[in-house]
Formats: C-alpha cells, sequence, structure tokens
C-alpha cells in the first residue's frame, strides 16, 4: 500500500505538485493520466525520491520513505522510463542484473532471475542475454527495459510513459504483458501516461492531474460517467466516451439469451470489441462462446448500445 | 584489397622505424647526400633508440600526469558540489594553453634547474586542455534517460561515475588524451633547449652544425611516432565507441 499525504513539490516560485494526497492499494495499477507540466511525472518520481517532496509525507506499507537513504529506497522499487533507458555499454544480461547486482545477489540466484525474466518476455537467453540494446528492435528493448526494472523482484514498479516510443501495434502487446506478469507477481504498478486511452485501459484505478492538483481519483468507469471537472471531460474526449465504456466490459457479461449466425466471438472479448464487430459487419447479433469453446449466448447490438450509455 | 592498404602502409611505417632506429647504419647511403664536408651522416653523439624511447617516456609520463588531474578536475566540477568551480578550472587550464611552451621552459629552468623536469612540466601543462575539455564534453552529454535509470535503479553516486558516466564517455576522453599526445610528441623536442634527453637533440645538433641530415632523421622518427601513435588510439577509440553502441564521430 503507497499512502501519498499532502505532498506538494515547488521549485521556486511554481508550484509543480499542489498538496496531492491519494492511497494506492496493494496489487492493484494506478495510472497517472495529465497533460504535460501536470506534475504527474513529478509525483511519480517522488515516490523514489528521485525528486524529494517540499513537504508531505509518502509511506510505502506504512513505513516512510525517508527511512532508507534514497539509493538504498529506489533498488527496493522498480523503475522504467519511456526510451527504456538502457546502459548501451552493458549486455542485456547485464542490464537486467543491474539492481540484483546492486543488492550483492549470488551469481546462481542472478543467472536464474535474469533466464526467468527473458523468458517471461519471449526473449530466448542463450541468444539475446549477450547482445547489446543497440542490436536489439524497439520493442524489444522496451521489454528489456521493464524486465530490468522487475529484476530484484519489486513489490512496487514505477513506469513513467514506459510504452510512449512504440508504435501502436507493438503497445498494445506490450500492455497485455505487463498485465498478465502484474497479475502472475501481484506487483503494485504506478503508471504515468498522457494517453486516456491507455489509462482505461490498464488502470484499476486513475488520477487525472491537472496543474499540480489531483483533480479525480476513481475506477475507470466512473471517471468516464462522472467526471469531476470541465478538464477530466475534455481528456475523456466526449465522442469516446462511450466506446471506453465499453472496453472496460467483458462481452461474457452482456451475454442474452439466444442464438446467432455466423463465427462465434470470444466471452473475455472486450464489449468494444463485439459492438465493432457487429457494426462493421452488418449483424443485429453474435454468437458467444467460452474459453473451452461452448456457446454462451449472444450479443445484440441494441443490448450493448444500452450499455454504452451514461450510467445513472 | 583497398581495406588493406592503409593497414599495410602502418606496418611498412612500424618496420621502417623499428629498423632507422635500431640499424640506423642501414640508411646510410640514402641521407649521405645532405650533408656536406664528411660530416658524419647519423647521429653520432648517441643511440637513436635510446633518445626515442627517452622521448617516449617523457611523453608518457607527462601524458599520464595530465590525464590523471584534467580527468580528475573535470569529474569534481561535474558533480552538483563542485559546479561553482567549473569556470575557474576552465581558465586555469586555459592558462596552461596560453603560455608558449617556450616560455614555460624558461620559467621553470630557474625553479627545478635543467634536465627532464622543465619539460614535463612545460608538457603537462600543455596536456591538460585538450583532455580537459573533452572529459567535461563526456560528462556533461550523457543521454538523459540512461543517467535517470542508473539514478533509478539504485545506484550510488560513486556507482554512477564508475559504472555508467565513465564507460559511457570513455571514447571522448580517449580522443582528448590523443590530442594532448600528439602535441606532446612534437612540444618534446624543444625539451632539448634545456638538456632533456629527447630527439630533439638530434635536430638541435643538426640545427648547430648545419646537418641536414641529423634534422630531418630527427623530424622524420618524431612525425612516424606522432602518426602511428594518433592512429593506434584513433583505432582504440573506435573499438570503445562501437562497444558504447554509439558511431565513432
Amino acid at each position: 500500500m503507497i499512502e501519498i499525504e499532502g505532498i506538494t513539490k515547488r521549485y521556486d516560485a511554481t508550484t509543480v505538485v499542489d498538496d496531492v494526497s491519494m492511497v494506492i492499494e496493494p496489487r492493484t495499477v494506478c495510472v497517472i493520466v495529465g497533460t504535460s507540466g501536470s506534475g504527474k511525472t513529478t509525483l511519480l518520481r517522488m515516490i523514489n525520491r528521485l525528486v524529494e517532496p517540499t513537504s508531505g509525507i509518502i509511506k510505502l506499507d506504512g513505513a516512510d520513505n525517508r527511512s532508507l537513504p534514497g539509493y538504498e529506497l529506489r533498488r527496493s522499487i522498480g523503475y522504467a522510463i519511456q526510451g527504456h533507458g538502457l546502459f548501451p555499454h552493458r549486455t542485456v544480461a547485464q542490464n537486467i542484473a543491474t539492481v540484483p547486482v546492486l543488492l550483492g545477489w549470488d551469481k546462481v540466484r542472478i543467472k536464474a532471475r535474469v533466464d526467468e525474466l527473458m523468458t517471461l518476455y519471449q526473449l530466448d537467453p542463450e541468444a539475446f542475454g549477450p547482445r547489446y540494446p543497440h542490436e536489439l528492435s524497439g520493442g524489444q528493448q522496451q521489454r528489456v527495459g521493464v524486465a530490468r526494472a522487475l529484476a530484484a523482484e519489486p513489490n512496487v514498479l514505477l513506469m513513467d510513459e514506459p510504452f510512449g516510443a512504440l508504435d501502436p501495434i507493438i503497445r498494445t502487446k506490450a500492455q497485455e504483458d505487463l498485465l498478465a506478469i502484474q497479475k502472475r507477481f501481484g506487483t503494485t504498478i504506478i503508471l504515468v501516461t498522457h494517453d486516456m486511452e491507455e489509462a482505461v485501459h490498464m488502470g484499476d484505478k486513475i488520477a487525472v492531474m491537472d496543474a499540480g492538483k489531483l483533480v479525480q481519483y476513481a475506477r475507470p468507469a466512473e471517471i468516464l460517467a462522472k467526471p469531476a471537472s470541465a478538464f477530466v471531460e475534455t481528456l475523456v474526449g466526449a465522442s469516446e466516451r462511450p466506446f471506453r465504456l465499453l472496453s472496460l466490459g467483458r462481452v461474457r457479461d452482456a451475454v442474452e439469451k439466444g442464438s446467432a449466425e455466423g463465427e462465434a466471438i470470444p466471452g473475455d472479448a472486450s464489449q468494444r470489441d463485439a459492438l465493432a464487430e457487429l457494426l462493421w459487419s452488418g449483424r443485429p447479433a453474435l454468437p458467444v462462446k467460452g474459453a473451452d469453446g461452448k456457446p454462451l449466448g449472444r450479443v445484440t447490438v441494441d443490448g450493448l448500445v444500452k450499455r454504452a450509455a451514461r450510467p445513472a | 584489397m583497398k581495406a588493406w592498404l592503409p593497414l599495410l602502409l602502418r606496418l611498412a611505417l612500424v618496420v621502417l622505424l623499428v629498423a632507422f632506429v635500431t640499424n640506423p647504419g642501414w640508411f646510410e647511403p640514402l641521407l649521405k647526400p645532405l650533408t656536406e664536408n664528411n660530416a658524419p651522416v647519423i647521429y653520432n653523439q648517441g643511440s637513436l633508440l635510446t633518445l626515442t624511447l627517452l622521448h617516449l617516456r617523457t611523453v608518457l609520463i607527462a601524458t599520464v600526469a595530465a590525464t590523471i588531474v584534467a580527468v580528475a578536475l573535470a569529474i569534481l566540477v561535474t558533480r552538483p558540489a563542485g559546479a561553482e568551480f567549473l569556470p575557474l578550472s576552465r581558465s586555469l587550464v586555459n592558462i596552461g594553453q596560453t603560455f608558449p611552451p617556450v616560455a614555460v621552459l624558461a620559467l621553470a629552468v630557474p625553479a627545478v634547474g635543467f634536465g627532464e623536469k622543465p619539460t614535463l612540466i612545460a608538457l603537462f601543462l600543455y596536456g591538460l586542455l585538450p583532455i580537459f575539455e573533452n572529459a567535461l564534453t563526456g560528462l556533461t552529454t550523457l543521454p538523459a534517460n540512461v543517467v535517470e535509470a542508473a539514478r533509478g535503479a539504485g545506484m550510488t553516486g560513486w556507482q554512477r561515475l564508475t559504472k555508467v558516466e565513465l564507460p559511457l564517455s570513455a571514447p571522448i576522453i580517449l580522443g582528448g588524451i590523443r590530442l594532448s599526445v600528439v602535441i606532446s610528441l612534437a612540444t618534446a623536442t624543444i625539451g632539448s633547449t634545456v638538456a632533456a634527453k629527447t630527439l630533439g637533440e638530434v635536430i638541435i645538433a643538426g640545427l648547430l652544425s648545419n646537418n641536414l641530415a641529423f634534422i630531418l632523421q630527427g623530424g622524420l622518427i618524431v612525425a612516424a611516432l606522432a602518426v602511428l601513435i594518433y592512429d593506434g588510439l584513433s583505432a582504440i577509440e573506435r573499438y570503445t565507441a562501437r562497444r558504447m553502441g554509439r558511431e565513432a564521430a
């Protein structure tokens, strides 16, 4: 659990982060969204004390984050940034091993951990371990960057626009991979982005920041349904709102009784994908199948349209 | 075939240089036309090999000392605690460069006496600037997100310096050392005016006795050394730059 209490950061006369308080539950993904200069990155960097706050307290699992020297604190918190920041003079394996080496793990344990993470990220340890970062593609470099951040099994992972430099197709894959790994390790992730799409897709909770202030901190559905201010509403994008709401729900939750013609859509696809498929194929209904391939029922255009309406 | 040509030329130059300093007598017929009145063709007041080695030793000592001081200064002024000394250290090093080497020699002789010492002082002062400037450039133009990642991973200031900042700026610092060595190789010849044992001795002897052969052999050995060392250090620089994932400039 991360408790941020009355955190303020001033540089001379400018207040970059203004009295922000929020609690991030363990094993959840919290996405901080905002425009450039909203203070979201500064807030993130105060958690691992790359920036020292002017006032306020941040507690990690109840302990003040100033109870350790900064560098020791940072070894216990994963940190991944945009453009990955890999060390160009070290091999992929050495990059991933950075924090374990700093912590003085023995060689066997480091090797096992590096191999585990590389396998998890679909990079063959034998083939990619001895390579240098500039020999990898952008997507591979990004994966190595996240693997490096996770190497010492941190409970908390801070990510500053980690997918910003990726093309849309690789980005979607990277987001899925991250969510899968988050579930597997139970890591608490705090992710900074300016992309509302990404926030709605990734976040258990979304924190919207504007001009240093925390404007709204709520579940994605609530942010979409009840934006706290005109700024949040603009950020959400009025024309995108119903589709983003649908993207939060799974098809299996919108299943109606009955059957339909055509190829079935899996139950764990998003309702947005189902609606897109219905509209594109011009059909009024689609059959739905479960993970085991058995038919569950059908989804209809009418049913989905009702779900896309603003919740009461 | 083309790619082998430069390497072949350098190899030939090495062979020629080694042959010349170890067996200068072989080249006597070549240099003979440059002398008059039956003057000696090959320098006869000391072995060319010994002078070459002493010349190199003087340059090596001065460069090593200049490297240590210049890099240490650059590290110091790029730390947050030393940032305010940046202008001061810059002007100090610049002063070293504005003094003509001859003036440094003239001033140093009364203080430390004749011989190798005043030459070392002049070369040391002369070598500082290029190394300092390059070390400063290297340490201040590191990719920001790499330095950020090093901090974020929990490296201490010392660990960031030794594991990230210095290795990444190594190619640029090496470039400064290369410049400094080449300048020193040439400047060291002047040291012989204050009785330092360098190849300058051969050139000065030639000037005094109007012996073109002496001047030429002293000058050519220094030139060959400079070309070979420059090339060698450039190659090391390119290799380290490739290892850092940067293309050599």
